[in-house]
């Protein structure tokens, strides 16, 4: 297991720009997914989370080097996870309203350009009500 | 009839244990001699490896396009359309391989795929051969002595990233248009379904000169970035969910280029009271017009996820549809008896579930199905899910989400004020069904639906020559039509002067 400080000495999670910040954070993780945050950012570096929806592989939270996805005055920050922000569309948000997201990691390939969990496995959100 | 599985003796479809990138007319081993497994739905065991390609592999295929565009793009359009000819009798001519494989690799019935996905597929290369002869240029007359004249041009090389629900008909609507219009592409298939396409190039790669079609399988976050943000394509074309088509947007920015996005649908289906004024054959394909949400077992951007009964006739209606969706026969998706298949992958499956308790959560009533579908036997393991409906209203998650699986929402209306005002409160835009006797209605609730598609009294027909494509979040371009022609050219304005005299200005 790689405590959290370990991790961030293997890659500093900087700020990226853009998404208002609610005031409840609405995100959180399980032990698994944090882990899997950690190794990643081992090897990739700083890295951000963003709530797909849609066709095909909609749902699924995708997730990226820190600074690859724009966000802007139209996102919103859910919280972070190990110091990764996560975003999600305002409107999407609205239409959704879930209480609360937990990202967790799952057996099976990353939808769309997101990076992979570790070796088959894909970043998932699962929803608390 | 029951198909062999591909590879087993008998079988329509032969199987390589090991499939290569198809780049410049040849298989291409991926530079780092990485393979990835791919699985069938069905049985969730492997069918095969294909190319675990990188970013290398991606600047080959780039190479082998650069090069073959200048030919290509001269070549006139009575040429590139017997190539897109050819292409079509080719499919035709191998039109069960293709459906068996198509079907076995994404776990939609070969029904669907022997009478719609395939036949579909010629359909569009011939529908754009003929297209692009008919493409006329415009003169514009500026004056007597001043003309414009105004040209088609290809693009150049485009990239074109392909869903896992339509692994041939959706390669097809893109491949077609822009080969048309005289480019060359680079195709990176969905990471879930890169083997029938492959099987595709097989029948037809040797019809195209080396270099204009060009596919390159591979996980997403390493070749569809390395595809979409390359500044050596001049368009690129994307279906699937938002957060890639906004990514592909802003990579499109970053190099000036124009996207055609398609990003899905939470369509709505819209039964009028009078569906039941007579036990006709019409009120029959109404009730089966609801029952399409389970068509390709719902993995469709368009499926009629939402259906809107006017309150009145709720109950009745329900009644001949519940019947008819509890006679959808779940299995084998290489029997021709067989109506809906497995789910696309074990993350689908998951996600459809998780979609039903969140709409039992928030107060929705299971009305049918709700589970994995329990198909036995060697399909034990595979990926089914049981036709569903949930009853709720259309503030619920299950009513704004895309749970892209066999899951109907279903909520009633008073009247057409309400049917349209439910309809349109989506984020999404790109389809929509009508039912009603009354053809002044139809039109008036049919333009009043915020979709790029409104099917009235009918619904899941993608015939080419009718445009395609999506309002509000749903995308940009329409596909399927000569104007796709369009998004894969340039225009070249000559504007020419026949006077001999000078300006006088200096």
């Amino acid at each position: 297991m790689i405590s959290q400080e370990a991790a961030e000495r293997g890659g500093r999670q900087v700020a990226v720009r853009g998404g208002r910040p609610l005031a409840r954070r609405r995100v959180i993780a399980t032990e698994a997914a944090r882990q899997a945050v950690y190794r990643l950012r081992a090897v990739r570096g700083p890295l951000m989370f963003v709530q797909s929806a849609g066709c095909c592989g909609g749902s699924a939270p995708m997730c990226f080097p820190a600074g690859e996805y724009l966000t802007g005055p139209g996102d919103i920050l859910l919280g972070r996870i190990a110091g990764c922000p996560f975003y999600m569309d305002a409107r999407q948000y609205r239409a959704w309203h879930p209480e609360l997201l937990v990202l967790d990691v799952e057996a099976g390939m990353p939808e769309g350009f997101s990076l992979a969990a570790g070796e088959g496995l894909h970043f998932v959100t699962r929803t608390q009500a | 009839m029951r198909y062999a599985q591909p590879g087993q003796p008998g079988s329509v479809v032969s199987v390589s244990p090991r499939y290569e990138n198809f780049i410049d007319g040849k298989w291409v081993s991926p530079a780092q001699g990485q393979y990835m497994t791919n699985l069938a739905p069905a049985t969730a065991t492997p069918i095969c490896e294909v190319a675990k390609s990188t970013p290398e592999d991606v600047e080959t295929a780039l190479d082998a396009a650069h090069h073959a565009k200048d030919d290509w793009g001269q070549a006139s359009p009575a040429e590139r359309a017997k190539v897109l000819t050819a292409i079509a009798d080719a499919i035709d001519a191998h039109r069960d391989m293709l459906a068996v494989a198509e079907s076995w690799e994404n776990g939609k019935p070969v029904r669907e795929t022997l009478a719609a996905d395939i036949p579909l597929a010629a359909d569009h290369f011939r529908y754009f051969a003929a297209a692009v002869r008919a493409q006329e240029t415009k003169i514009t007359e500026i004056d007597a002595k001043t003309i414009a004249y105004h040209f088609h041009e290809p693009l150049g090389v485009v990239g074109q990233i392909i869903p896992f629900n339509f692994p041939i008909l959706m390669a097809a609507w893109k491949i077609a248009p822009a080969l048309a219009a005289g480019n060359c592409t680079v195709i990176k298939p969905a990471s879930a379904t890169p083997w029938s396409i492959l099987k595709l190039a097989e029948v037809i790669g040797h019809l195209v000169p080396p270099g204009v079609l060009n596919i390159v399988t591979g996980p997403g976050g390493e070749i569809g970035r390395a595809l979409a943000a390359n500044p050596r394509i001049a368009k690129v074309a994307f279906t699937g969910e938002t957060v890639t088509g906004r990514l592909i947007m802003q990579y499109a920015a970053q190099n000036i280029i124009p996207v055609t996005l398609e990003l899905g649908g939470k369509s709505p289906n819209i039964f009028f009271s009078d569906v039941m004024a007579a036990d006709d054959a019409f009120l029959d394909k109404a009730v089966e017009g609801l029952v399409l949400y389970a068509f390709n077992k719902g993995e469709v951007c368009t499926c009629p996820s939402r259906a809107l009964v006017q309150e009145d006739i709720y109950e009745a209606f329900m009644e001949r549809a519940l019947a008819r969706i509890a006679q959808i026969k779940v299995g084998d998706p290489l029997d021709t008896e067989t109506m809906m298949g497995p789910q696309n992958s074990a993350q689908q499956l998951a996600k459809i579930s998780s979609y039903v308790d969140i709409g039992l959560a928030e107060g929705a009533t299971l009305l049918a199905g709700g589970h994995r579908a329990a198909v036995g036997g060697e399909f034990a393991d595979g990926y089914f899910f049981e036709p569903t409906v949930l009853r709720g209203h259309n503030k619920m998650r299950v009513f704004q989400e895309e749970i892209f699986g066999p899951v109907l929402a279903v909520t009633t209306f008073k009247d057409e004020a309400e049917a349209l005002a439910i309809a349109n409160d989506t984020l999404y835009g790109l389809g929509g069904g009508v039912w009603t006797r009354d053809g002044s209605r139809a039109f008036r609730v049919g333009r009043g639906i915020q979709a790029g598609r409104v099917w009235v009294n009918c619904y899941h027909q993608y015939p080419a020559g009718a445009a395609f494509g999506g309002y509000k979040v749903s995308g940009i371009g329409r596909e399927t039509h000569q104007m796709m022609l369009e998004h894969y050219s340039q225009t070249k304005n000559l504007l020419v002067s026949y006077d001999e005299n000078p300006l006088g200005f200096f």
